[in-house]
């Protein structure tokens, strides 16, 4: 398998530490949970996405995220790995993730270049889930 | 336990064995100035004599394992090169009798790629569902027979699921009808006995690699009674009486000969260990909720198991299994983005189909290995599940199939 020792790395802490790389899940009846999930099991992977926020005004900070996914190694690196591009942001910043920084921090190979299009997809969903809430 | 065990552990026996040592011995015996290096089809010395004698003593070793004749067996490549001559030799030299062939949807790619190959010269192929349990059952196959019928090829045992045609029932039906019988048996030999005296089989391939010989090189038993004529696909020097062409590799046939010379003789002590093996396998994997075992287990051989772990991914497994060599139907590890193409005959859905693994045990197999092996397979996929919002959803009793999936 031609995968990168990034996306290696990623997966087996993941796998390993779960908690550690934020595998779990929030109530999604929470008023400051988004809940994204995408993908599908025939086509191999499914994504979910979710985070936890607070406002401050009309700013709404991501202070923690849950995940969990099925699907190949990549997938589960690629979601790990947006996970900690979230924790921090503002949801005006996570909206400006693409799916690109995932395949550049991971070095993910082209054939699996729609795992970090999955990835951007489930952060989309999560924030309009939040939004649609607010 | 680590300490004893070499990693990683190879449970991958299906897709190739290692070669015996003895068998390396003979191998090596034949290479050098000093060893059997001759050409066996030179007639005027010594060296081409002796080369060809032991050509012919590992050609009765071949033959003794499956009860033919040796003027029934013809050397080939492998058992790739033994199905192309079969099935196109005999559509080449057979076809003013008619132009239908009948095989089935689980064969190997070396069968399945000739029957596509003489579709575009104007052959009709009929590709068999198997059953549930992945067998091909001798009434489907009479049910494709047409008047112009030629050829019904179908493997002995899958490569995937270990299963096992009735070759006695399909075989009575061909003979009935007047119609060859091909049998693809490259994952047979050395696992089930194979009587050809008594088997209605008018062609057999055989590999040496799967059963602890050499690679690049196998063979195809062509039935001289009643006799069965094939047309040649590889021409020049006549050798293996014009069926074959090509100077004899003296080593490589030698160590086909030696390693079904030693396949017949432990047979059955090789059964006996791997059929203990696969209860303990299989009697610890079936506690694991939600695993689906592919293939009739009450028609396959004990080398081969192959599971679906439902709610886990094939190919993050196989990267969570990194210890253990095992092969996947998963999508992700070919380039084909393709689930198993001989699970998907049996019904199972893309997600099942890709959450499959192939554990395949043989003869240096050990029990510590199995242990191993288990400990591994819980580790990852309490794992995995534990990642799979899947799983999750499994455990909240949401029923999977009435989820408006995103597909994209």
């Amino acid at each position: 398998m031609a995968y990168s020792k990034k996306v290696v790395d990623k997966f087996e802490n993941t796998i390993n530490e779960p908690a550690k790389y934020n595998v779990g899940r929030f109530d999604p009846k929470e008023m400051n949970v988004g809940t994204g999930m995408v993908g599908a099991p025939a086509c191999g992977d499914v994504m979910k996405l979710q985070i936890k926020c607070e406002s401050k005004g009309n700013t709404h900070v991501i202070k923690d995220v849950k995940f969990k996914t099925y699907g190949c190694g990549s997938a589960i690196a690629s979601s790990s790995e947006l996970v900690d591009m979230l924790i921090g942001k503002t949801l005006e910043e996570a909206k400006e993730i693409k799916n690109i920084d995932i395949v550049e921090a991971l070095e993910l190979p082209p054939i699996k270049i729609h795992c970090s299009v999955l990835a951007e997809d489930s952060i989309k969903q999560a924030i309009e889930d939040y939004e649609q809430k607010q | 336990m680590s300490g004893e065990i070499n990693l990683p552990i190879y449970m991958d026996y299906a897709s190739t064995t290692p070669v015996d040592p003895r068998v390396a011995k003979k191998i090596s015996d034949h290479l050098t100035l000093d060893g059997n290096f001759g050409n066996p089809a030179s007639r005027s010395h010594k060296f081409g004599w002796k080369a060809e004698e032991a050509v012919e003593e590992a050609r009765s070793h071949v033959a003794n394992l499956v009860n033919c004749d040796p003027r029934e067996i013809v050397w080939t490549s492998g058992a790739t090169e033994a199905d192309n001559l079969a099935i196109k030799g005999i559509a080449n030299f057979y076809q003013q009798n008619g132009k239908h062939i009948i095989t089935s949807k689980i064969e190997h790619k070396a069968v399945l790629d000739p029957c596509r190959q003489l579709e575009r010269d104007g052959f009709e192929v009929t590709y068999l569902e198997p059953n549930e349990g992945g067998l091909i059952t001798p009434e489907a196959v009479l049910s494709a027979i047409r008047e112009d019928t030629i050829l019904i090829s179908i493997m002995h045992i899958n490569n995937e699921l270990g299963t096992i045609n009735d070759l006695g029932s399909i075989g009575k039906i061909a003979r009935e009808k007047g119609i060859f019988f091909h049998v693809d048996a490259a994952q047979s030999t050395g696992k089930i006995a194979i009587d050809l005296n008594s088997l209605p089989v008018d062609l057999m391939s055989f590999s040496a690699h799967k059963t602890y010989g050499p690679k690049g090189i196998g063979a195809l038993f062509v039935r001289r009674k009643p006799r069965v004529r094939i047309e040649a696909q590889i021409h020049g020097g006549g050798h293996e009486r014009g069926m074959r062409s090509g100077t004899l590799p003296t080593h490589q046939i030698v160590g086909m000969g030696e390693a079904f010379r030693i396949a017949k003789e432990e047979m059955e002590s090789d059964k006996l260990r791997i059929q203990s093996l696969h209860s303990k396998f299989y009697e610890s994997i079936s506690q694991i909720e939600e695993i689906y075992v592919n293939g009739d287990v009450d028609n396959k051989v004990s080398n081969i198991l192959n599971i679906s772990f439902a709610y886990v991914e094939g190919e993050s497994l196989i990267m969570a299994l990194k210890d253990i060599a095992v092969s996947s139907g998963s999508a992700c590890t070919s380039a084909s983005l393709e689930p198993s193409y001989v699970l998907r005959a049996l019904g199972r859905k893309d997600e099942l189909a890709s959450s499959s693994i192939r554990f395949s045990f043989g003869r240096f197999t050990t029990e510590e290995d199995v242990d191993y092996t288990l400990t591994l397979i819980n580790h990852a996929v309490d794992r995995l599940r534990e990642l799979s919002p899947l799983w999750e959803m499994y455990l909240d009793g949401i029923d999977l199939d009435t989820v408006d999936w995103q597909t994209h």
